[in-house]
């Protein structure tokens, strides 16, 4: 078929003098610059007017360094860009800035890539508008399947210009700028009286933009925490947490095949009774057992049938062939009732005493019980009495779980002190916001 | 009627796509609108302005695993700017458009909306819903029709100040309310990134591959 279509010429990069200072200016968006601003002179142009109108005048003292010099071509998000564009943008309340570097493919379009004290984030332009929706008290917006919580928002100009822009210079238009993050995403709304612009950026590290635009040097280290920034302890403390869990399973079960192994072993048991109407002496000792093995733990538990009442117990643990003896006492007392709160328990009807490393040896209980001698519970023909019946276990070779414990303790010092230090990152963070977790001192 | 004579020249005129019924004559750039039968001159095309679209004519792409051919292509002019609306005609013989403003793209067709709201109802921030979507008007954008070249499916010449509503949702379903027409037209479509068009004989770009 004949075509009588030509294709259409390759685009050539155009180039122009400066209305101002007759120096050359390089136009590297292929014509879709509206506006330039002479790199000598700092003269900004109207492109789109064929005499190449001065439309205003950028300040020396605004001037700014950049980092990345316009021309400089770098490969980001899988394409390549070339800078064509740097402007500053000046928040009015407080003059604090943020720099912006217009990226320019010429088929993919504009991106941005924005600076502030060493944090930076590739940001693309959206056509989509994220809906508002609230989280909670708070403004958020909603975009992708993901919610963004509002961060901040103020009244921004562009206060420096360099290279070309796609659009209008406006000189001194306050446009009102808000975040919403999800980091490492931060959603940017940008409203003027005829229009509202979403783009969603992405953190970047500083050392991922020099590389990619194979900049000389090392980035500035970024100081504090931008909105967006991932907290580098962000879902860490989650695995460590899994891992506790699972240690402390480990734990259990090596506590559990401890308790399987140790003998625990009943070495004597015998069944007493207490009164005290009884004239003689109360202590006894008991007849001679053995404790065999290797040196470990016993453990005394005393049950006595106390209602209303209390025991207390006198023990000597002695040992038979050298007389040294484990002294100690426990009391057993149970009370119960009810008051206008309900019903009320207090204490127990058996009491546990345990003696670590008991060397092996033939041993005896020497036991005084001992029982309110004024208020008896009883009563008899003559007088009113206390009396209880009370049972004695002995039991050899009994683990140890206060080291469990220990070791319990210490598997939980790695999560906790990152849950506070993610937690901290996050004050930190939302500590820039319009809604500080902490109050600032002073103010 | 594929093959025609220019009705001012004489010159053979071919129609690439056979619903086509604007185009321009290669030859003496005549703009020709196709009724019944005849063949009519309406005017002159004008110069189109240096536009830096990487799409040209016989482009082709790929759209919901569709294949498209640019068969043509209305150049409007605002206030910010310009933008393109390529006509592509799918596989299938559907038309639709091809929108590139400023390197952002767009695929939309027109669509049946019932009713549509009078130039007079929409403002910026109004919500209308078509085919099951919200849709917020944007902007309002009044444009200056700049030209055309190659195929359209209805005849486009002569116009200016039109009146142009931008729907958004929150996803990439969009729309435009057209006033250039009366009634107003609908198009509805969806954002698409650049790599997804998978487009075919693009313009070349000095220093760019």
């Amino acid at each position: 078929m004949s075509s009588p279509l030509v294709p259409a010429p390759i685009v050539k990069a155009r180039a122009l003098n400066c209305s101002n200072c007759g120096g050359p200016i390089a136009l590297r968006g292929f014509g879709y610059a509206l506006t330039v601003v002479c790199p000598q002179c700092l003269t900004a142009l109207d492109t789109s007017d064929p005499q190449i109108k001065i439309i205003g005048q950028i300040q020396e003292a605004q001037r700014r360094t950049l980092w990345i010099p316009l021309g400089t071509r770098g490969k980001l998000a899988g394409a390549e860009w070339e800078v064509i564009g740097f402007q500053t943008r000046t928040v009015v309340d407080d003059g604090d800035t943020w720099d912006e570097y217009l990226l320019f493919n010429p088929y993919k379009g504009f991106r941005y890539l924005t600076e502030y004290q060493g944090h930076w984030n590739f940001v693309t332009p959206l056509e989509p508008m994220p809906v508002r929706l609230p989280i909670g008290l708070r403004p958020g917006a909603s975009f992708g399947g993901a919610t963004y919580k509002h961060f901040s928002g103020c009244y921004a100009m562009t206060s420096f210009v360099l290279g070309e822009f796609p659009w209008r210079l406006q000189a001194g238009e306050k446009v009102q700028c808000d975040d919403f993050i999800h980091p490492p995403y931060v959603l940017s709304s940008e409203t003027t009286k005829d229009e509202v612009t979403w783009s969603r950026g992405e953190y970047t590290q500083g050392a991922e933009i020099w590389k990619a635009f194979a900049l000389p040097g090392k980035p500035v280290p970024p100081r504090g925490v931008y909105l967006n920034q991932p907290s580098p302890r962000a879902g860490k403390s989650g695995g460590l947490w899994a891992t506790f869990f699972l240690m402390l399973l480990l734990l259990i079960g090596l506590a559990a095949f401890f308790a399987m192994f140790s003998g625990n072993s009943v070495v004597f048991r015998n069944s007493y009774q207490f009164s005290t109407l009884g004239s003689s002496e109360p202590s006894f000792v008991t007849p001679i057992f053995q404790l065999n093995g290797r040196p470990s733990a016993v453990e005394l538990s005393v049950h006595a049938n106390v209602d209303n009442n209390w025991a207390y117990f006198n023990f000597a643990l002695i040992d038979d062939d050298t007389g040294a003896a484990y002294d100690f006492g426990r009391e057993v007392s149970y009370y119960h009732g009810t008051d206008s709160d309900g019903a009320w328990t207090e204490g127990g009807t058996t009491s546990t005493a345990y003696i670590p490393s008991v060397p092996p040896g033939h041993y005896y209980l020497r036991v005084e019980p001992e029982m309110d001698t004024n208020a008896g519970q009883f009563r008899n023909a003559s007088k009113r009495y206390n009396a209880t019946t009370y049972d004695i276990i002995l039991r050899r070779d009994v683990p140890n779980y206060s080291l469990f414990w220990i070791a319990a303790l210490l598997l939980l010092i790695p999560p906790v002190f990152t849950t506070i230090r993610a937690r901290s990152f996050e004050v930190s963070r939302w500590m820039q916001s319009d809604y500080p977790p902490v109050r600032r001192g002073g103010g | 009627m594929r093959a025609a004579t220019c009705p001012n020249c004489g010159a053979p005129v071919q129609f690439r796509w056979s619903s086509a019924v604007q185009t321009a004559c290669p030859f003496c750039k005549s703009i020709l609108v196709r009724t019944d039968l005849e063949l009519k001159n309406v005017g002159q095309v004008a110069d189109l302005p240096p536009d830096p679209s990487p799409i040209q004519l016989l482009t082709e792409g790929m759209y919901k695993g569709k294949k498209f051919q640019v068969t043509g292509r209305l150049v409007y002019a605002y206030e910010q700017g310009s933008w393109n609306e390529w006509h592509i005609v799918m596989a299938d013989g559907q038309s639709g458009w091809l929108s590139d403003a400023q390197l952002q793209y767009a695929v939309s067709f027109l669509a049946d909306g019932g009713p549509l709201p009078a130039e007079a109802e929409v403002s910026r921030g109004r919500h209308f819903r078509f085919q099951n979507n919200d849709f917020e008007v944007a902007t309002l954008t009044v444009a200056m029709y700049r030209g055309f070249e190659g195929e359209l499916p209805f005849p486009y010449y002569g116009k200016s100040d039109m009146l142009f509503a931008d729907l958004r949702t929150a996803g990439p379903p969009f729309g435009t309310l057209d006033y250039s027409e009366q009634p107003p037209l609908l198009f509805l479509g969806e954002w698409v990134e650049f790599e997804d068009l998978q487009l075919k004989n693009l313009r070349q770009f000095e220093g760019w591959k």
